[in-house]
């Protein structure tokens, strides 16, 4: 191995599939040497198994739709108003000035703690859920958001500006379109947050979904099901993560080789 | 076509320091004033505040003192009749070739007919076709400065303002875009005759380049910038290469070089 040299696609490939068999072989040979009892972990068998049962007597389809669904609203709301928000402060200090300090505070306070306060303003349904997913991305959506636009090349601004473009065409053909990348490039990684706080509104106060599955399955000790319902979000996960970057190749052409 | 008159009357540039000393005089009070068609070259050793004087003429900075006028009207801010080629690559990545041609054609809300007839001239011109629809990532150092140049003429500008263009260019390359940008500068408005040629300021450290191009060099003294002489250039044009290498360049060259070792040496030495 020689630092920053490149792999080729087949090795990528090889490699990138040859942790995934690692891992599911020092967890087969955890559990079926009885290293680790079955209350604890079950092994990749059972927990196949548990899954098979899962989709076809449990209904677990439709958790999964109901969690998708409500990953997909409450970033989708969460993005719609917290992208302008951010393009907004990236390009005019004073509207930076005005809600930076209170955004860098808020995106602190943990999503997963206002839980216990929306239960009480908006029930255990889904204004509930899709409240914790949009406090815990919105805030980060905008700082992000921002910090890609005020990073807009000055060099480009400037240019603009010697080819007659005035304020409002610099903000509209200047930074808006130089940031759409890295914006995107946010966009998915903060997807990936809201999957985490999907999950804990649905362990607590939910009828349906990925989460309230895994805290049932808690309840009759079937970690077969809990580790099938994690393993499920991951695949979910990756999925997206690879739709969002072939979206990023199809939208932005000129940014990647 | 460029019937405005530019002048420069007293401009002064300083930057605030954080020591006690106070601000840092970078541009002395600089006058200059740049007749219709005139290619006027300021060559100067590099940290002189050749391009902050560029950048005030553009309207991107402002003068501590003093002011700009074009025909008497006072410059205020950057605008689309002092179009700028700068030294780094600045085409918009996201817009192919012909689009970034026809960025200030569509700022201005020409119809998009007028727009393309517009673009496809300054292709052509400036050796693009068959590249339209390229990104500029995909284009060399010097077709992304040829298109820089011919997106700051789509314009149509007054002035043509260019910071260095040729600098982070191969030196084979560099002589090329000289007498590319000389013959669309000598062609002017197509007719050929001097009266359809733009007034161009061309900021530069390359004595060969800025005799080559200009009729009039302005050599700046090292930091703090004052203007220390200003050298017609009687060549005659159309010029071409050959022109390099004539005892009357050679003797504009010496007596460049001499004007501007001393602040080269001022300059390295501060």
């Amino acid at each position: 191995m020689k630092p920053l040299v490149p792999v080729s696609t087949g090795a990528r490939i090889m490699l990138g599939a040859g942790f995934f068999a690692v891992f599911i072989g020092a967890w087969a040979a955890a559990t079926y040497s009885g290293w680790v009892p079955p209350l604890f972990l079950a092994d990749p068998g059972k927990t196949l198994i548990a899954g098979w049962s899962l989709l076809t007597e449990f209904g677990f389809a439709g958790d999964i739709a109901v969690t998708i669904a409500r990953v997909l609203s409450g970033f989708l709301i969460a993005a719609v108003l917290a992208v302008p928000l951010g393009l907004m402060m990236g390009a005019f200090k004073p509207v930076e000035a005005f809600f930076e300090p209170f955004i860098s505070f808020a995106r602190y306070l943990p999503a997963s703690a206002f839980i216990p306060l929306l239960i009480l303003w908006a029930g255990v349904g889904e204004a509930q859920k899709l409240s914790v997913i949009f406090i815990g991305t919105f805030f980060q959506i905008v700082i992000m958001v921002a910090v890609t636009a005020g990073a807009t090349r000055m060099d480009l601004v400037e240019a603009a500006y010697t080819l007659g473009a005035r304020s409002r065409g610099i903000v509209r053909r200047v930074i808006i379109p130089s940031s759409g990348p890295q914006v995107m490039e946010t966009l998915r990684l903060v997807l990936g947050w809201a999957w985490t706080y999907v999950i804990v509104a649905e362990l607590i106060g939910a009828t349906s979904g990925i989460g309230h599955m895994i805290m049932d399955s808690q309840r009759l000790l079937d970690t077969g099901q809990m580790i099938f319902g994690i393993v499920v979000i991951g695949v979910i996960g990756l999925v997206t993560d690879f739709l969002f970057k072939a979206l990023n190749r199809a939208l932005f052409p000129w940014a990647v080789l | 076509m460029s019937r405005k008159t530019l002048q420069i009357s007293g401009v002064t540039r300083s930057f605030p320091s954080r020591g006690a000393a106070g601000p840092m005089l970078a541009l002395q009070p600089t006058d200059l004033t740049v007749a219709p068609g005139e290619f006027v070259a300021i060559l100067g050793p590099s940290g002189c505040c050749k391009s902050t004087l560029l950048r005030i003429v553009a309207g991107l900075d402002q003068p501590t003192a003093g002011q700009v006028t074009l025909d008497g009207a006072p410059v205020t801010g950057p605008g689309p009749d002092r179009g700028m080629v700068f030294q780094s690559y600045t085409l918009f990545p996201w817009l192919t070739v012909a689009q970034n041609i026809r960025f200030g054609l569509a700022e201005r809300g020409l119809p998009e007919a007028e727009q393309q007839a517009i673009a496809a001239r300054f292709i052509a011109r400036t050796g693009l076709k068959g590249f339209e629809n390229h990104w500029p990532r995909q284009l060399s150092g010097g077709m992304q400065q040829r298109c820089a140049l011919a997106r700051a003429l789509a314009n149509d500008p007054e002035i043509l303002l260019l910071d260095e263009p040729f600098g982070a260019l191969d030196h084979q390359t560099r002589e090329l875009m000289q007498e590319l940008l000389l013959e669309i500068w000598e062609d002017g408005d197509d007719s050929g005759s001097a009266e359809g040629r733009k007034t161009v300021l061309f900021v530069t450290h390359d004595i060969d380049e800025s005799i080559f191009l200009a009729n009039r060099v302005i050599v700046m003294s090292a930091r703090p910038g004052r203007i220390k002489a200003d050298v017609p250039v009687p060549l005659p044009y159309p010029r071409d290469w050959t022109m390099k290498t004539t005892p009357e360049f050679a003797a504009l060259k010496a007596l460049l070089m001499g004007e501007i070792r001393e602040e080269v040496r001022k300059a390295a030495l501060s």
